[in-house]
């Protein structure tokens, strides 16, 4: 793996005031970064740095280890990119001629550009609609088009910008599926923007947190969700439990998944073998004490761990327990008081299959 | 009444019988009007395109010249246009006086701002992110371009016929500088203006119905082409 793309000492200014400053980021070959963060984050304005359509007003862009010259064309350098934004921009044309649009840029000869375009309309379900004018194609069938026009050029790299943020919900449902299998059989390296952190978590190999124009934190989505940085990165990902692991058993529509070597009970129809991201919202996360002769709940899923820390938020307690992996459990001030919770006591966490929520799964 | 039946039927035995004057005047009439209306696209669809598209100095100053052209008096242009081309004139030299030159010439200026105005609205009706959508596509500009103007088609269009129109029907600017000379610089307004004045008023209708139905076959042959108008790649 090396590096596809690199940014260093990168500041973007509007009207005199930085609006995004970023010391270093890489994007790696292959790899799929997803950036998340609020609106006015700044994580546009980075897209389109990265897509070379913003000249930043400091720092320097490298792709594949060569520094950028603005002062020179730099059409050879976006001709190995592909941008699709988050409103489908087609043509007032059909939509073979929409999705061929970027290989007519560059010249390709037509059976070649017949070839890439018909696979591509095909990969994505739209197949039957190539002669249709494009403006007559609903949201999701026009956002299908403007991945197949940006997929076919093969590029270096794909960005994406809040590519399911305009659509209804079952289409952006089934278009997510799509993308999953498409990027995970072409393996391009692909810079995914998004506020949606259950996006950012199903597409991410790499997850950056953006705020107020800087890259709060990155890593792995596990990392990112299961311990942010700061606090305002656990306010806007939320403090969900995220945890990974391979589905061993299955049956009934219950999965069982086994994580860090804990056996974690689900509702849903996978395949044993496959790999899932469960999400567990800590208030769905009971906590009884390690003696209690008889069961207080009939949750699923119990866990023996060991209280690592406390903290009061407000009328609640943000208990953070060691299952060998971390789990977070909310808990009322009074259970918290009856508990009677200290630092390494020995509890048993407990939650329903119901309360756990697979968010996607990644080959 | 019978004035105006006697003036349909004298136009159709005109046009039927191709009568060499008429006919003439036709030709000339469209040879200058299209040859103002095709220079006038070359000046406004780019002008037109770069005031919808980038913030320059003097846009403003333009601008007001533009809005201000859209709706100058022909005559006004025949007055500037004749002092120029004068014998004694600056423009004196190229001896296109009384010429379809010199005719071609007022009414580039007076097609020019009303094609520069309505291909700047065309432009700036676009979806602003379509140019940064081709760009993200690996557009070069000039591909960037040839797309808004394919997507902008149908108002450019518009810009077209409005050019013409305003050129084909326009008598006071090619009286002055063309002079309405016989088999040289006459053409169907001139000549309508003239018969009329003449009490000729069978061969004014005839003329005026013939310009009336130039100017409708072309609207709508270019209307047609608005209609089924699908991009070519």
């Amino acid at each position: 793996m090396s590096a596809m793309f690199e940014v260093r000492d990168l500041r973007v200014l509007y009207g005199g005031h930085p609006v995004v400053e970023i010391p270093r980021l890489t994007i790696e070959e292959e790899e799929v970064l997803a950036i998340i963060g609020p609106n006015g984050s700044g994580k546009s304005t980075l897209l389109r740095v990265l897509a070379l359509l913003e000249k930043p007003a400091e720092g320097q862009v490298c792709f594949k280890g060569q520094p950028i010259n603005y002062k020179r064309s730099l059409l050879p350098y976006r001709r190995r990119l592909a941008l699709v934004m988050q409103h489908p921009i087609l043509r007032n044309t059909s939509t073979f001629e929409n999705a061929a649009t970027g290989l007519r840029f560059r010249h390709l000869p037509e059976r070649e550009v017949k070839r890439r375009v018909s696979n591509w309309l095909n990969k994505l379900g739209i197949a039957h609609l190539d002669k249709r004018n494009a403006h007559t194609l609903s949201g999701g069938e026009s956002q299908r088009a403007c991945l197949a026009r940006a997929l076919s050029l093969e590029p270096d790299l794909l960005l994406l910008d809040e590519p399911f943020a305009a659509l209804d919900e079952p289409s952006r449902v089934s278009l997510i599926d799509d993308l999953q299998n498409i990027l995970n059989e072409v393996s391009v390296t692909t810079v995914f923007v998004t506020h949606d952190r259950s996006e950012a978590l199903i597409f991410g190999k790499k997850v950056a947190v953006m705020m107020g124009g800087r890259i709060q934190q990155l890593g792995t989505p596990e990392e990112v969700f299961s311990k942010p940085s700061n606090e305002a990165v656990a306010a806007f990902v939320g403090a969900d439990n995220i945890i990974s692991g391979l589905v061993s058993k299955a049956q009934n529509g219950l999965v069982s998944v086994d994580a860090h070597e804990r056996e974690i009970v689900a509702i849903g129809s996978y395949a044993v073998g496959e790999r899932l991201v469960l999400c567990i919202r800590p208030e769905d996360v009971v906590i009884e004490p390690y003696s209690s002769a008889a069961p207080i709940t009939s949750a699923r899923n119990k866990l023996k761990g060991r209280v690592v820390r406390c903290t009061p938020l407000g009328p609640q307690y943000r208990v953070v327990l060691d299952c060998d992996f971390p789990l977070v459990s909310l808990i009322s001030k009074q259970s918290f008081q009856e508990l009677s919770l200290v630092e390494r006591a020995e509890v048993i966490a407990s939650f329903k299959a119901s309360g756990v929520h697979i968010i996607g799964k990644r080959v | 009444m019978d004035l105006i039946i006697d003036g349909i039927v004298q136009a159709f035995w005109l046009v039927v019988r191709g009568d060499p004057d008429v006919m003439r005047v036709i030709y000339l009439s469209l040879l200058v009007s299209g040859s103002a209306t095709l220079i006038s696209l070359f000046i406004g669809v780019p002008l037109g395109t770069l005031m919808a598209l980038s913030r320059f100095r003097g846009r403003g100053f333009t601008l007001s010249l533009v809005n201000t052209g859209m709706g100058m008096p022909p005559v006004v242009v025949g007055l500037v246009v004749s002092i120029l081309l004068w014998r004694s004139g600056p423009l004196g030299l190229l001896h296109i006086m009384y010429t379809p030159a010199a005719m071609v010439v007022a009414q580039v200026i007076i097609a020019s701002p009303i094609v520069t105005g309505i291909s700047m609205a065309a432009i700036a009706q676009l979806d602003p992110r379509l140019r940064m959508q081709m760009l993200g596509l690996g557009a070069s500009r000039w591909q960037m371009l040839w797309v808004l103007f394919q997507e902008a088609r149908l108002p450019l269009l518009t810009a077209l016929m409005a050019g013409f129109g305003g050129v084909i029907s326009e008598v006071g600017a090619v009286m002055m500088v063309g002079g309405n000379i016989k088999g040289q610089t006459r053409v169907l307004t001139t000549a309508t203006v003239l018969e009329t004045g003449r009490g000729e008023f069978g061969i004014a209708i005839a003329l005026g119905i013939i310009l009336l139905l130039l100017a409708y076959l072309v609207n709508l042959t270019l209307t047609h082409l608005q209609q089924q108008g699908r991009p070519q790649q």
